[in-house]
């Protein structure tokens, strides 16, 4: 492998208009460096070779002519929840094999139309549900980060495969949707820059659908700009998705490295864990310090109702997928099993298809919206959302934004978490909260703890004001000096 | 509030997922824990709370009555288990 792959976004993008290197060449690079490493990482899910060196050859065209987008030329990877039309798209479930979309989503599309190249489908905790990229059909992905570690670890989830390629420096920028921490904790695991933007942001259309009050679509990034390029091209109104928000879209990367000097941030006390390692807690106050050496005035502010966060996203998530998960019948699309009847042709097809986590999350789904339950679990369950929102709200009137550490732990061992769900699911403890407020979170890597692996700081800011968050994004980034890489051994 | 194997079947059978019978005593021991977790949130005073829609408020969009879309039959049907002549083939639903 070249030094190439190793260049960031935003400076493969100055040489591809420097006409310094083509994006055909960046393309074959990345696919065979992608196909060297699949069997170790096994990040990937689908190529399409001709549908890559042709984007990349239109990509020179425009190039050569003067003409061409924000990332004309560059190679980005797409989580399997995108449908890309002519491509694979399964949601890393054995239900969709063989799924080919006739259709391409809008963030993929307004990629494609800012200039980038698809390079591969990337593998991803099926249905997006899970934290370590275990449940997904064709196994887990390796995180490239081993540090002093013996043995695999996971690059996180739900979107794994697209932290892991990057990480790998497979692809210079990689897409993932972010349900309750689907692209900050695999960021944090991968020592990548992970963002989702205020809900609503970037749209829905064409991403298979998990818990669609939550799920909000957003980009892995090298650097806190890399990030803000991806999320401006794929951010914007769209008349498809009816949550997708009308207002403009700000110039996210004029944000950043802009000053952060007389900014408030926010220290939340919830989020200091009685069991909370030390190394996280460490990171944590460094991160105080640097922004507080750059001007920032730190202010201790209480979000009361953060413990109820997961209960309540274990509520609403899996109600709204036993819903978005009923049209998988093998009817229309998927795979179909038989059966003596329809019913049981819909029930062999729906055991057969789905993996167990996806199965105990629909049932979870469907025992709290069931009759006489409704009111219960899912209507107070959306009440304790507002209190979140009412939180952030009110934290907000005394801070611009807010730190906090990305995960409770760094990346872990493929298999260490599967037995027990809840122990998994408090992977997403500092992350969920932004989720069930719809308000936008970035994961910026900080640091490496004692065993010389990745740690991420969260920055959470008010809805619509990705700005703030991108501006503190870049001063912690510039503070870390973050550039280590992990060492390659696949 | 608990649930037995009977709810689980019956929970299996509202999600159209074939009962799991190997698998029924480790769906209630995990269903419980994740019910008796989720539980807490009967701690949250939630008197006179409107349940969250978005953090954004605005108008629900509405687009005009006309077609926009359609005339993609074999795109429709691209996808299907198994199609014919231009319709898709389903197991018989009525007697």
């Amino acid at each position: 492998m070249s030094d190439l792959l190793k260049l960031s976004l935003s400076e493969v993008t100055t040489k591809l208009k420097a006409r310094e290197v083509s994006s055909v060449e960046l393309a074959t690079e990345a696919l065979s460096a992608a196909k060297a490493a699949q069997p170790a990482l096994n990040a990937f899910t689908a190529f399409d070779v001709d549908k890559t060196l042709a984007m990349a050859a239109a990509s020179d065209a425009k190039l050569a002519a003067g003409e061409g987008g924000a990332l004309e030329g560059a190679p980005l990877a797409i989580k399997d929840l995108f449908a890309v039309e002519g491509v694979s798209t399964t949601a890393s479930s054995n239900i969709l094999k063989g799924f080919e979309p006739t259709y391409e989503s809008t963030v993929t599309k307004s990629l494609w139309n800012a200039g980038g190249v698809f390079l591969a489908k990337t593998s991803m905790d099926e249905f997006a549900m899970g934290s370590s990229n275990e449940t997904a059909n064709t196994g887990p992905v390796v995180n490239p980060w081993k540090g002093t570690t013996d043995g695999n670890l996971t690059p996180g989830g739900s979107s794994g495969g697209s932290a892991s390629a990057l990480a790998a420096d497979l692809c210079f920028g990689s897409t993932g949707t972010d349900t309750g921490g689907s692209i900050r904790q695999p960021a944090s695991f991968t020592g990548t820059v992970g963002v989702k933007g205020t809900y609503g942001r970037t749209s829905r259309w064409g991403v298979v659908a998990f818990a669609s009050s939550l799920d909000h679509p957003g980009p892995f990034g090298k650097t806190v700009k890399d990030s803000a390029m991806l999320l401006q091209a794929m951010s914007g109104h769209d008349p498809k998705d009816s949550t997708s928000l009308p207002n403009a879209v700000p110039d996210f990367v004029a944000a950043v490295g802009k000053s952060v000097k007389g900014l408030r941030i926010g220290v939340p006390k919830e989020y200091r864990l009685d069991e909370m390692p030390e190394e996280i807690a460490k990171v944590w106050d460094q991160g105080v310090q640097w922004l507080k050496a750059a001007g920032c005035e730190i202010v201790d502010i209480s979000l009361p109702h953060t413990k109820y966060a997961l209960p309540a996203y274990y509520i609403v998530a899996p109600a709204e997928a036993s819903s978005n998960l009923a049209r998988y019948d093998g009817m229309r699309f998927g795979v179909r099993q038989d059966g003596e009847d329809l019913t049981s042709v819909y029930e062999n097809t729906r055991a057969a298809g789905f993996g167990e986590e996806v199965q105990r999350r629909i049932m979870i789904g469907t025992y709290v919206l069931s009759a006489g339950y409704y009111d219960a679990y899912y209507l107070r369950a959306q009440k304790v959302r507002t209190r979140i929102l009412q939180d952030f709200d009110n934290a907000y009137q005394k801070c611009d934004a807010i730190l906090t550490p990305s995960a409770p732990s760094s990346a872990f061992g493929i298999g260490t978490k599967s037995d027990d769900p809840i122990e998994m699911y408090l992977n997403d403890v500092f992350t969920v909260t932004a989720n069930l407020a719809g308000v936008p979170a970035m994961s910026v890597p900080a640091g490496l703890d004692s065993s010389g692996l990745p740690l991420g700081l969260q920055i959470i800011t008010k809805a619509l004001d990705e700005e703030t968050m991108f501006s503190v994004g870049a001063a912690i980034e510039d503070a870390a000096g973050f550039n280590a890489k992990p060492e390659k051994w696949w | 509030m608990s649930v037995t194997a009977d709810d689980v079947r019956r929970i299996a059978r509202l999600a159209r997922i074939a009962e799991p019978t190997d698998r029924i005593d480790t769906l209630v021991g995990e269903l419980n824990g994740i019910l008796d977790w989720i539980e807490m949130l009967n701690e949250v005073d939630v008197e006179g709370v409107e349940p969250m829609t978005t953090p954004v408020k605005f108008e629900l969009p509405q687009r005009k009555d006309v077609v926009n879309d359609g005339d993609v039959r074999d795109k429709v049907l691209a996808n299907a288990p198994k199609s014919d002549e231009g319709f898709f083939v389903v197991p018989k639903s009525v007697e």
